[in-house]
C-alpha cells in the first residue's frame, strides 16, 4: 500500500512537471494555428507592410513590430545608465545604513503593477511631455520613458546582486595598489560581474518588449511609423490590448494572433539568450 | 593637472553621477507612490465598498463588483496554481534533481516566468473563450494560474533544495517511504520559503491586467459565477482611468490605491517571513 502511494506521488509530480513543458509547446502551437489564416493571406509581407486597415481587411504588422523595437530601444537607452548608476550606488557607494532601506524600496517598487505605472504616466507624465515637446504628449517618447522607469528597479536590483558577488579580496587588493573607487568599479567590479550585468539588461529588455499596460495608456495606438518620436504610435502589446476585443472578422483575429506569436517568439529568444548565455554562471550563486 | 589629480577628479565625477542616478531613480519611484497615496486617500470612501459600478455622474457608484471579482479570480487561480506549482517543484528538487529533463523544465519555466502576459491572455482566449463563445471568469483564472505556476515551481524547487539532505537521510534510515519523507520532513523544513514564494506569486498575479482584458473581461455588476464575465480591480482601473469622466477616473485611483497596498503588503509579508526564518 505504501509502495503504491509512493509510486503515485512520484508519478504525480513528474506528470505535472512534464505538463509545464507541454504547456509551452501548446502555447506556441495554438498561436501558430490561429495565425495560419493571416500567414496564408499575407505571407512574409505581414512583417514588412505597415498598412493596418481593418475595414479593408488589410493587415500589416510592421508598424507594431517597429513600435515595439523602437519603444524598447528608447527604454533601454534611458534606463541602462541610470540602472547601472543605481546599482553602483547600492553596491559600492552607499553607507551601510542606506543600503538596505534604499535597496528594499527599489525592490518593492518593482512589484507595483504596470497598470499603475501606466495610469501615473497618463495623468502626470503626459502633460509634462506635452508642455516640453508639444503635440499630444502621447507617443513613442513618453512610452519609452515610462517603460524605462518600469524596468529600472528590476534592472538595478539584479545588476546590484551581480556586482555584490565580487569577492572582497579582489577589491581590497586593488585599493591596496592605490586604486580610486572608480578604478575599482571599472577594473574589478564591472569586469567580474559583466556576464550577470549583461544578463540582467537583456532580461529587462525582454520585459520591456512584452510590457503591455504601462505603455497602452500612453502610446496612442496609431498604426503609423513616424520619424517624430513625440507622435502617437503603437506596439505589438498595445495593439493586442486595444484591438483584441474589437476584432470582428476571422482575418482580423488571425492577424492579431500572428502578432502575439511574433511577440512570443521575440521574448522567448531574448530571455533564452539572457538565461543561457549570460546568467547560467550566476544562477546557482544566489 | 597631474595624473593622480585627474584620476581623483574622474572618480568624484563618476561617484557623483551614480549617486545622482540613484536619486533620480528613487525620486521617480517616490513620485509614483506619492501620487498613488494622495489620489487614493482622496478617492476612497465608504461608497466604494458597498456599491457596484454605475454610469458616470451617479453618486452611488462603487467598486464592490471589482473587489469581490478580483478576490475570486486571484483566489481560484491560487487554488489551482499553487498545488500544481508545488508538485512540479517537488519533482525537480526531489526526483529529477540534476537530470536532463529537470534542467530543461527549470529553463523553460524561467522563460515562462518572463513571457509577456498578454500572450498568455491570447492563448487562453484561443483555448477557452473561443470554444465557449464568450468571456468568462474561468478563462481569467486559467490565465492567472498559467502565470503563477512557474513562479511557485521555481521557488519550491529552490526552497526544497535548501533542506539539508541529512534530514532526508535520517528519515529514510527510520524506514519512511519517500513520499512520507517529502511530506513530513522536506515540506516542513521548507515551509517558510515556499509560503513566501506563494505570497510573491499571488502578488505578481494580483497586479496582472493584460491577460484579463480578453479572458475574464469585465462586468459592472457583482457576479459570483465564474462561467460569466467577471470584473477585476485591474481591468476596472484600466477602463475607468482611460474614460473621460472625472468621477470614474477618481474611482480608478481608488482601485489603484487599494490594489497597490494589497500587493506591497503581500511583498512585505513575504520578506518578513523569510527574514524571520533566517534570523532563527
Amino acid at each position: 500500500m505504501t509502495l503504491l502511494i509512493d509510486k503515485l506521488f512520484a508519478n504525480a509530480t513528474r506528470f505535472v512537471a512534464v505538463a509545464i513543458l507541454l504547456l509551452v509547446a501548446w502555447i506556441f502551437t495554438v498561436l501558430f494555428q490561429h495565425s495560419t489564416e493571416a500567414i496564408a493571406a499575407f505571407g512574409f509581407d505581414f512583417i514588412l507592410q505597415d498598412k493596418w486597415a481593418p475595414n479593408l481587411e488589410k493587415f500589416g504588422g510592421f508598424a507594431a513590430i517597429a513600435g515595439s523595437v523602437i519603444s524598447t530601444f528608447l527604454a533601454m537607452l534611458f534606463a541602462v545608465p541610470v540602472a547601472i548608476g543605481v546599482a553602483i550606488f547600492l553596491s559600492e557607494i552607499a553607507p551601510a545604513k542606506l543600503k538596505s532601506p534604499v535597496g528594499v524600496s527599489i525592490e518593492l517598487l518593482a512589484a507595483i503593477p504596470s497598470v499603475i505605472y501606466g495610469m501615473w504616466g497618463l495623468f502626470y507624465f503626459v502633460p509634462i511631455i506635452r508642455d516640453v515637446f508639444g503635440g499630444l504628449g502621447i507617443g513613442m517618447l513618453t512610452a519609452g520613458i515610462i517603460l524605462a522607469i518600469m524596468i529600472l528597479p528590476f534592472m538595478a536590483a539584479v545588476t546590484r546582486d551581480a556586482m555584490n558577488t565580487t569577492p572582497d579580496i579582489l577589491k581590497e587588493s586593488a585599493y591596496a595598489l592605490g586604486a580610486t573607487k572608480w578604478d575599482v568599479i571599472k577594473d574589478v567590479v564591472i569586469p567580474y560581474a559583466k556576464a550577470g550585468i549583461i544578463g540582467s539588461l537583456i532580461l529587462a529588455l525582454g520585459r520591456a518588449v512584452g510590457e503591455t499596460m504601462a505603455v497602452t495608456f500612453v502610446m496612442g495606438n496609431v498604426h503609423k511609423i513616424s520619424l517624430d518620436i513625440t507622435a502617437p504610435a503603437t506596439s505589438i502589446p498595445v495593439t493586442l490590448a486595444n484591438e483584441f476585443t474589437e476584432a470582428d472578422t476571422d482575418l482580423y483575429f488571425s492577424s492579431l494572433f500572428e502578432l502575439a506569436l511574433i511577440l512570443m517568439v521575440m521574448s522567448f529568444v531574448i530571455i533564452a539568450l539572457a538565461k543561457f548565455y549570460f546568467l547560467r554562471r550566476t544562477r546557482k550563486v544566489k | 593637472m597631474t595624473a593622480i589629480e585627474k584620476r581623483l577628479l574622474v572618480n568624484k565625477i563618476v561617484l557623483g553621477l551614480s549617486s545622482l542616478s540613484a536619486l533620480i531613480g528613487i525620486g521617480f519611484l517616490f513620485w509614483i507612490l506619492y501620487v498613488l497615496v494622495a489620489n487614493g486617500i482622496d478617492a476612497i470612501n465608504w461608497n466604494i465598498f458597498v456599491f457596484e459600478g454605475a454610469p458616470p455622474g451617479y453618486e452611488e457608484s462603487g467598486l464592490r463588483q471589482a473587489l469581490i471579482g478580483q478576490l475570486i479570480l486571484v483566489g481560484v487561480a491560487t487554488a489551482v496554481g499553487v498545488p500544481l506549482g508545488i508538485l512540479a517543484g517537488t519533482y525537480l528538487s526531489e526526483y529529477g534533481q540534476k537530470s536532463k529533463l529537470a534542467e530543461i523544465i527549470r529553463d523553460i519555466s524561467d522563460i515562462m516566468m518572463s513571457a509577456p502576459s498578454i500572450v498568455i491572455g491570447s492563448f487562453v482566449y484561443a483555448i477557452i473563450v473561443l470554444p465557449m463563445g464568450h468571456f468568462s471568469g474561468w478563462a481569467g483564472v486559467v490565465a492567472l494560474a498559467i502565470i503563477m505556476i512557474p513562479i511557485i515551481l521555481r521557488t519550491t524547487d529552490d526552497m526544497l533544495q535548501l533542506v539539508p539532505s541529512t534530514l532526508r537521510e535520517a528519515a529514510f534510515a527510520l524506514g519512511a517511504p519517500k513520499y512520507k519523507v517529502i511530506m513530513q520532513v522536506v515540506y516542513r523544513g521548507a515551509k517558510a520559503g515556499v509560503l513566501t514564494g506563494v505570497l510573491l506569486g499571488i502578488a505578481r498575479v494580483g497586479g496582472e491586467t493584460a491577460p484579463l482584458l480578453f479572458t475574464s473581461f469585465n462586468d459592472n455588476f457583482l457576479n459570483y459565477d465564474l462561467s460569466e464575465p467577471m470584473a477585476s480591480l485591474t481591468v476596472t482601473m484600466f477602463n475607468y482611468a482611460t474614460s473621460p469622466y472625472e468621477d470614474w477616473q477618481k474611482m480608478g485611483w481608488a482601485a489603484a490605491f487599494i490594489l497597490s497596498m494589497f500587493i506591497l503588503g503581500l511583498n512585505i509579508l513575504g520578506r518578513l517571513i523569510l527574514l524571520k526564518k533566517k534570523g532563527r
